[in-house]
């Protein structure tokens, strides 16, 4: 079983974005950066399929210099080899654009199934994966908590809104992460010993026979709307705390 | 030249999704600015009767596929089917539900129609007669504009933030042929277990009562679902709560969770760590209940209690009960 886990470097969750006076962006300076959580569910499902079924799992990843590190650490858990597609022209570009790079650098491996981050926690944009597919020619199932493999299928859990759904796709086909699918390993002292001579192609849009066309663009970022200053209700007891604030959200809310 | 604003109407066992009529909404308002019309696509099996009801919400002209071919979804058939019908129609603005089965869709489509789309927005206008939408991103950490510069110009909405306006049209109701063969479909749904609470998604509530570390364990939960009950609203948790085991990982609200926009979210013993504030910061009005007067869920509450939540949570549940009685 040939598996390639797709990963993107993002600032860690603790990250207090600060977005640039001039709207052109987020300012990156001091942030933490790390692999995308869901990309990590994806990497330890890898890791866990080839453990079972044998075979390589390929990590890609599209990212400036410093997303090598990222490429690193799912090689340091057990990943063997790295595809590093860096070029400032595909920064900040959109889904398809990135997606178009992705089944480039793909398209020429072998692969039985294909993990995605079922969306990245920087943009949020959650796109990648099904375009990826769609490009490849190959089905999806997305924001997925099970995955199965037999042979020639999956059979998945994907959780939607008040149920969930038992889906078989056939293989290849792309699976995009959702937390609850496992609880990724750490890299070992080894494993991140080892993961320094594993192999990491990089490439760039030229290389991969990739043309830029861009479809959709952040004109501009900007802070969250601010919010009113709230009120502390206060009171001697909590019966009348309640009661207070009861009231506030049924007069002035006006939301119960 | 691309023209008209089409929605893609979702229906589940036969009924409208309540995103279905503010995408319909929205989309008339968009349309009236740029003097163009309203169209949907609507696709499932025996659904051809409820196509009609779109025309409530401004809707012009319902595309209906009705086949057993298209019905429970799956992403192959149901992208096939809205992509042969965009391509025919070459609309100049398409937006889907970012619910889940929007965003598995719509994501498909922008592989298959080779566009751009802007994801979960919040906000969409016309400038210059483009879209220009504005959505969270870094879980609401901060916000975009986006402009999609190929056609059809793409956006999912976010649940629950766009209004549903009613606006009567006699919507004309044409069917079309799918073009989807049984045989060909790469994916199935074996099976469909439905959550037989009753309870509304989190992405879908109006009220949410979310509890955090501050609830001491799972069996202190009953308190915020009896104010559930009483309100019809979600219970939710923090990642502290999922995390420990206390609630089951559907619950959890915050940038690895779910991004929530309810009216009303109602934190209780939730200290408001940046991840939780990013995934519930646009809601409406928040109220803290919490014993430190120094946890930053305060800085974000309109209103905020400081105190013992199991003293105030069961006067809280009392008090609602005479409002509403």
């Amino acid at each position: 079983m040939n598996v390639v886990a797709c990963v993107k470097q993002v600032p860690d969750t603790e990250t207090l974005i600060k977005v640039k006076p001039d709207g052109s962006g987020i300012d990156e300076t001091g942030i933490k950066w790390v692999m995308n959580p869901y990309d990590e569910f994806g990497v330890e499902e890898a890791l866990r399929l080839k453990e079972k079924l044998g075979g390589d799992v390929t990590i890609v990843s599209l990212g400036p210099a410093r997303a090598l590190e990222t490429i690193r650490t799912a090689l340091a858990m057990g990943a063997d080899k790295g595809i590093h597609i860096n070029d400032p022209a595909l920064e900040g570009t959109d889904a398809f654009t990135v997606a178009t790079a992705l089944a480039a650098a793909i398209k020429n491996i072998p692969y039985d199934i294909i993990f995605c981050g079922q969306r990245a926690i920087d943009d949020d944009s959650g796109q990648v994966g099904a375009v990826l597919a769609e490009l490849l020619g190959i089905p999806q199932v997305t924001v997925v908590t099970k995955v199965e493999v037999d042979g020639k299928t999956t059979k998945v859990i994907r959780p939607i809104e008040g149920a969930q759904l038992l889906i078989e796709s056939s293989l290849p086909c792309v699976v995009t992460a959702q937390k609850g699918l496992n609880e990724p390993r750490y890299a070992s002292l080894p494993g991140i010993m080892k993961a320094k001579k594993k192999p990491v192609d990089v490439k760039d849009a030229a290389g991969l026979g990739v043309t830029i066309d861009v479809k959709a663009k952040v004109v501009k970022t900007l802070p969250p709307p601010a919010r009113p200053p709230g009120k502390i209700i206060c009171g001697e007891e909590p019966a009348e705390k309640a009661k207070e604030l009861a009231r506030l959200l049924r007069e002035e809310a006006k939301v119960i | 030249m691309a023209k008209g604003v089409w929605i893609v109407a979702e229906q589940r066992y036969g009924a409208y999704r309540k995103i279905s009529f503010e995408l319909a909404s929205t989309a008339r308002k968009l349309a009236n600015q740029l003097g163009e019309e309203v169209c949907a696509i609507l696709l499932g099996s025996g659904i051809e009767g409820i196509a009609g009801e779109l025309g409530k919400y401004g809707v012009d002209k319902v595309y209906v596929a009705d086949q057993p071919v298209l019905e429970p979804y799956t992403t192959d058939a149901h992208a096939a089917a809205v992509a042969k019908v965009v391509k025919e129609n070459d609309p100049s603005i398409l937006l889907l539900g970012a619910s889940t089965q929007g965003k598995d869709l719509s994501a498909r489509l922008v592989g298959k129609l080779a566009t751009g789309m802007a994801t979960d927005c919040v906000d969409l206008q016309i400038v210059d007669g483009k879209l220009s939408a504005r959505r969270p991103m870094y879980a609401g950490k901060c916000y975009g504009e986006i402009m999609v510069s190929s056609f059809p110009q793409m956006a999912s909405l976010r649940p629950n933030v766009f209004p549903a306006a009613e606006n009567s049209k006699a919507a004309e109701v044409i069917k079309f042929d799918p073009g989807v063969d049984a045989g060909q479909l790469k994916t199935k749904v074996l099976e469909i277990q439905k959550d037989t609470s009753g309870k509304l998604d989190l992405t879908e509530a109006n009220i949410i009562i979310s509890g955090g570390r501050g609830m001491k364990g799972p069996e202190n939960y009953v308190l915020l679902e009896e104010l559930a009950d009483m309100l019809g609203a979600t219970v939710g948790a923090s990642r502290a709560a999922v995390d420990a085991g206390w609630r089951p990982q559907k619950d959890q609200v915050g940038q690895t969770g779910k991004v929530v926009s309810p009216n009303l979210y109602i934190a209780c013993g939730i200290s408001g760590a940046i991840q939780h504030l990013a995934g519930m910061g646009s809601s409406k009005y928040i109220v803290a209940i919490n014993k430190d007067p120094d946890a930053p869920i305060f800085a974000r509450a309109d209103y905020g209690i400081v105190d013992d939540l199991f003293k105030i949570v069961p006067e809280l549940t009392k008090e609602v009960k005479k409002l509403l009685a």
